[in-house]
């Protein structure tokens, strides 16, 4: 039987690579899986919208801005709801090559991992992004191993495989801004099993981060100390 | 009755009018009216009772009249600060699955729309 892979795309103001990165993702034939590419459009000023229905893809239209956190949780409620076996998030901005797919389908195959992280640094290869921002990775790799004993060396990486125990779970709690490194302590902390597979991303196409100068320091100490309550916090 | 009672006690009831006006036209809701109608009251007492603060200070062991009052208010303060950005918070989470319960039913609406025109 196929297995049905939701591949969740959050957006704002993609409208310059989306196109590309949809047009990748619709090419894209795995054995063994069926794939439903999704779009939710964070309430972008462009035409995101429109482009990714032109593609032919299913959208969600979010009404209020949630940030990335908001809008990859609302995939991952679309997929709980319509009961796909996996979900992969895969940033609009065509970071993420929709072939390097496979090595996290592969890794998930191989280890029956509940999240597997596309990584950019076990093997370093591809894009590294600057200094600055490694440094702040290097910061959180070493913040994550305090809290949860595991190394995750890419624990900033969007790209991540779910499975349907991690989908069940991030439906009910995802956290909203920057959630990539918080949302890896909750996970570890009901016992999920994570895994990190090394794969190749791309400098961005188009677009903005939504990280940039100023906003970094913010980053960090919001996410040290989400990190942290997330780390004390009991789960059900 | 001094001057300054007379204003206090002018400036305090109108307050507690104008909140009683937010409530009865619906712009503040009770729970939150609560707090303020309760500062207004003490405001009102405080007015009236000239030797209130000084009998106050000396029960906590404050030297200064004065500086018990700005504690307090600043204690108080503080602390509705805190409950409003509760309140901000519980706002942002409901708002939040709102957006997205629209966003499904959105997508879902779309895929019946399309199967009807086919």
């Amino acid at each position: 039987m196929l297995k049905q892979l939701l591949i969740i795309i959050p957006c704002y103001n993609e409208q310059a690579s989306l196109p590309a990165l949809l047009t990748d993702v619709g090419g894209l034939q795995i054995a063994g899986y069926a794939i439903t590419p999704l779009v939710v459009n964070d309430c972008s000023t462009d035409n995101t919208y429109a482009v990714a229905k032109q593609h032919g893809a299913k959208v969600l239209d979010l009404p209020i801005n949630l940030g990335i956190g908001g809008a990859v949780q609302s995939g991952l409620l679309y997929a709980a709801q319509y009961h796909f076996d996996l979900a992969v998030q895969m940033d609009g901005d065509g970071q993420h090559p929709p072939k390097e797919l496979i090595k996290l389908l592969a890794c998930n195959e191989a280890t029956g991992a509940n999240l597997v992280i596309g990584s950019r640094f076990i093997e370093n290869e591809g894009f590294q992004s600057s200094f600055t921002r490694r440094l702040g990775i290097g910061y959180f790799y070493w913040l994550t191993r305090a809290l949860t004993g595991a190394h995750i060396f890419d624990s900033t990486s969007g790209f991540r495989l779910f499975d349907k125990k991690a989908i069940e779970l991030a439906a009910v709690y995802y956290p909203d801004e920057y959630p990539e490194p918080e949302s890896l302590i909750y996970f570890s902390k009901v016992g999920l099993q994570i895994r990190e597979t090394p794969v190749i991303m791309a400098g961005r196409t188009g677009g903005q981060s939504s990280i940039r100068n100023f906003a970094s320091l913010y980053y960090c100490i919001k996410v040290t100390i989400a990190m942290f309550f997330s780390a004390i916090r009991k789960t059900q | 009755m001094a001057r300054i009672q007379i204003i206090t006690i002018i400036t305090s009831l109108l307050f507690l009018l104008y909140i009683s006006r937010l409530i009865i036209k619906g712009k503040l809701r009770e729970e939150y009216a609560i707090v303020w109608c309760v500062c207004t009251l003490i405001l009102v007492i405080f007015s009236f009772w000239r030797s209130g603060l000084e009998v106050m200070s000396k029960l906590f062991g404050v030297y200064e009249a004065p500086n018990l009052v700005f504690t307090a208010c600043i204690f108080t303060i503080l602390v509705y600060l805190l409950h409003l950005s509760v309140v901000a918070s519980k706002l942002h989470k409901q708002n939040k699955q709102m957006a997205q319960d629209i966003a499904l039913l959105k997508e879902k609406v779309y895929g019946e729309d399309k199967r009807i025109e086919k």
